[in-house]
């Protein structure tokens, strides 16, 4: 595990200089919102589906993270050096999603402060740990699916079109539920908090089934690809 | 220029296509059997008393749904055995993509006929209910597949990546099927009608149906046949086939110098 982590540092170390979560990932995801809220053009309808586009900004935004982890690799054939660096192939996996979900976590706390300024949701104190544990699955969940298809799409030709269409669907489940967490977090009146946590539970699943699949699955999309 | 190059590459006796004895048959059974179908449904069944002629429409919609699922669980299975086995990848890997093709194909045509019946009994195109939805992520999940299988590369590295991507989908189904089914079940809205209708099905509306199963059944398997043919030819193509076009335009030389001379 140790050598995961240094590979998530070595990630992170890239986005920390690059600043490219900073000045392209975070303006977009902030965008989208002001975007949405502009088009549905209704304050009310607005309020009633911040949840929902809070998780859509994350999904367009986590594409962006994930096209540019697989970026940095495919340049110069990195991946092949980073795989017989770390011995695993399941250690470069988990390396990658950690940085992922430090990136995606972050953007997360930024686009549900976006939800609060801009949409004027409210979150009393009783609900803010349902939202962080939501934020916390939510991204968790969507940084393996994100790392285990950016990895399918490694080294393909045309890979920007077809991340989303793979991901995506996969990640519909994660959308759904971590939607309808937030909203309950949000203090919406068709879902409680109760309803809530059993959203959170999906999303945990949803966390272990794709990390574990992606574990054992990435040494077989990777090792395609040289 | 290509049939030069595929013609001396097939190296089977069936150069002139990809049919057999056995897709003859299976194809001559399919056409009868539909036909047959065609005339009970539009002729010589019934309509129903509440839904009327629309009723006909799940002659054709219930069929294709059987072999859309019947095409992802093959796809499923032959993605498993080439991903294990150490021989014959490529043959279960062009049995999965064919499967996977036929398979969308089919539930581009359940997802149009159910509208078309829902349009007629619901009032509305599309529901969001369950099974709906399920589908439609299935179907959009299948399109992602090919698109992966549509990529040009060399073929043991397609049927590697291709395995992987089927069976992270059947992974996803069940999640996605178990999250929407919690997701409409929090909303409790009122269903305009239950999904499957209240049709009272008799002896002859049971045998068309029955028959309509079988035949697209059929459809199903002569049309994987030839298409795992048609890509094991294109796969020899590729790989052996640089070799052929060599030799050709040698034999060739050959013959001109020699014409020449």
């Amino acid at each position: 595990m140790r050598r995961a982590f240094v590979v998530a540092k070595k990630d992170l170390m890239i986005e920390w200089r690059s600043r490219m979560l900073l000045v392209r990932v975070a303006p977009f995801a902030l965008l989208v919102l002001v975007l949405f809220a502009v088009a549905l053009d209704s304050e009310p309808l607005i309020l009633r589906a911040a949840a929902g586009l809070v998780w859509l900004a994350m999904l367009f935004s986590s594409l962006l993270v994930v096209q540019r982890a697989f970026a940095i690799e495919t340049d110069d054939a990195a991946l092949d050096g980073l795989l017989i660096a770390a011995g695993e192939p399941a250690q470069v996996f988990f390396g990658k999603t950690i940085a992922a979900f430090v990136q995606l976590v972050s953007l997360a706390v930024l686009l549900v402060a976006g939800a609060i300024v801009l949409y004027g949701a409210t979150v009393s104190a009783s609900n803010i740990v349902l939202l962080v544990t939501t934020m916390l699955t939510a991204s968790l969940g969507l940084a393996s699916v994100g790392t285990l298809y950016g990895a399918a799409v490694a080294n393909m030709n045309s890979k920007d079109s077809l991340l989303p269409l793979l991901a995506m669907p996969v990640a519909a489940p994660l959308l759904i539920g971590a939607s309808r967490a937030t909203e309950a977090a949000f203090g919406s009146q068709t879902i409680d908090a109760a309803a809530g946590w059993a959203w959170v539970a999906l999303l945990a699943v949803f966390a272990v089934v794709f990390v574990s699949a992606g574990a054992a699955a990435f040494g077989t999309l990777v090792e395609a690809e040289s | 220029m290509t049939n030069a190059a595929a013609t001396p590459v097939s190296g089977t006796a069936t150069s002139k296509g990809t049919a057999t004895t056995a897709t003859r048959l299976i194809g001559a059974a399919a056409l009868a059997l539909t036909a047959f179908v065609v005339v009970s449904a539009f002729w010589l069944t019934p309509a129903d008393a509440v839904q009327g002629e629309s009723v006909r429409i799940m002659y054709v919609h219930v069929p294709t749904a059987w072999v859309a699922y019947l095409a992802f669980v093959v796809t499923a299975i032959t993605s498993g055995f080439s991903l294990a086995r150490r021989h014959r990848t490529l043959g279960f890997d062009r049995v999965a993509g064919a499967s996977a093709e036929v398979g969308v194909l089919f539930m581009a045509m359940t997802l149009v006929t159910g509208s078309l019946w829902g349009r007629l009994t619901w009032g509305t195109f599309w529901q969001w209910d369950p099974r709906l939805t399920t589908t439609l992520f299935l179907f959009v999940t299948y399109v992602g597949y090919l698109a992966v299988r549509n990529i040009d590369t060399d073929p043991q590295r397609r049927a590697r990546r291709s395995a992987v991507i089927a069976l992270l989908a059947v992974l996803e189904i069940p999640l996605v099927h178990f999250s929407v089914v919690l997701w409409r079940s929090l909303h409790q809205e009122a269903s305009v009608l239950n999904p499957d209708g209240d049709v009272r099905l008799d002896g002859l509306m049971l045998f068309t149906l029955f028959a309509g199963v079988v035949a697209f059944s059929l459809i199903y398997v002569w049309l994987v046949l030839h298409r795992q043919r048609l890509a094991a030819l294109a796969d020899a193509r590729i790989t052996t086939g640089l070799d052929a076009a060599i030799a050709a335009r040698r034999a060739e030389a050959a013959s001109t110098s020699g014409a020449g001379a």
